[in-house]
């Protein structure tokens, strides 16, 4: 196994922790957000819920980006052909 | 273990190489519609059970698309209602033994997302003329053109990376966890997984209404979305 193989598995390894770090704390943000305004108008829960979910989801859509990079340096390494 | 982004052909038609995501699209799209036209061949007045569990599909469906995008769901249900059915049943395919679920392959997803790109310029057309849809890209300023136009590429990009992701990586989990620990460890994960492929049917129906909304509102007067969301 020569450097490059090694570096793209540490990288790989790296980019996912590092990048689950980020969405982690934006996620727990827009939840206590979401539970504190549910909290207060109970009413409006549906229309929060909704919201909170495609909000959510473009969050996490940054950790599956770093996701797929890691992938990427793992099985479609272009430097490792 | 193998690579999540190769497929290997299992047959070939003519010249175009059959994988195995393929033909379990194609199961799934001859599932539907049996039951589709099964369900919908003797419709009653007074519904029958299986006809009541449909409308309840549909009319969550036109629920959800009346209160995203603020408009009457008719032109919108085939479409939106037809992504989220096939998304969900080809999430939930991995509940068959030896069924990988299509949508764990990026070539599917890919599919999905350029019809959600090519169906919000179509409504978007259809809404305000093609110079009409057109201006909305130099919206608010001329300066955003090409803002607007990479966003409308990433949008549809991040689209696809995100069901492709979600999916797959439930997929690899469980394969990983299960040729670590053995046969009945990683049941919790699957049942996990069924979770995920549920929110993000939902979530991939709603972004598109999403982005259709944005298409086809931009020309019309904002004052009326307020009125009928009056709190009861």
């Amino acid at each position: 196994m020569n450097w490059l193989a090694i570096a793209s598995i540490v990288s790989a390894a790296l980019a996912v922790s590092f990048g689950a770090i980020g969405p982690a704390l934006a996620e727990g943000r827009a939840v206590a957000a979401a539970m504190d305004a549910i909290a207060r108008q109970p009413e409006a829960a549906n229309t929060i819920s909704r919201t909170l979910f495609v909000g959510l989801a473009m969050i996490e859509t940054m950790a599956i980006y770093c996701l797929v990079i890691a992938l990427l340096l793992l099985f479609a390494n272009p430097l490792l052909k | 273990m193998t690579s999540p982004l190769v497929n290997l052909p299992l047959f070939h038609i003519g010249p175009a190489p059959i994988t195995e995501p393929v033909l379990v699209t194609w199961a799934i799209m001859a599932a539907l519609v049996l039951v589709g036209v099964l369900v919908s061949r003797r419709l009653t007045l007074v519904p029958s059970a299986t006809q009541a569990a449909i409308e309840l599909v549909v009319d969550a469906v036109d629920g959800a698309i009346r209160d995203t995008m603020r408009a009457e769901p008719a032109p919108y249900r085939a479409m939106i209602g037809t992504l989220f059915v096939f998304i969900f049943v080809a999430n939930w395919s991995s509940l068959i033994p030896g069924v990988a679920p299509p949508t764990a392959h990026i070539e599917t997803d890919a599919a999905l997302a350029l019809i959600v790109f090519l169906a919000v310029i179509w409504f978007g057309v259809r809404a305000s003329g093609v110079r009409g849809y057109l201006s909305t890209f130099a919206s608010p300023n001329p300066i955003m053109i090409p803002l607007n136009f990479v966003e409308s590429l990433t949008r549809t990009f991040s689209l696809l990376v995100r069901l492709f992701g979600n999916v797959m990586s439930g997929v690899f989990v469980v394969g990983v966890v299960l040729s670590l620990a053995g046969l009945f460890v990683p049941i919790p994960l699957m049942a996990l997984e069924l979770l995920t492929g549920a929110v993000q049917a939902y979530i991939f129906a709603v972004l598109a209404m999403v982005f259709i909304a944005g298409a086809i509102g931009e020309g019309r007067p904002a004052s009326d979305a307020s009125e009928e969301r009056t709190p009861p």
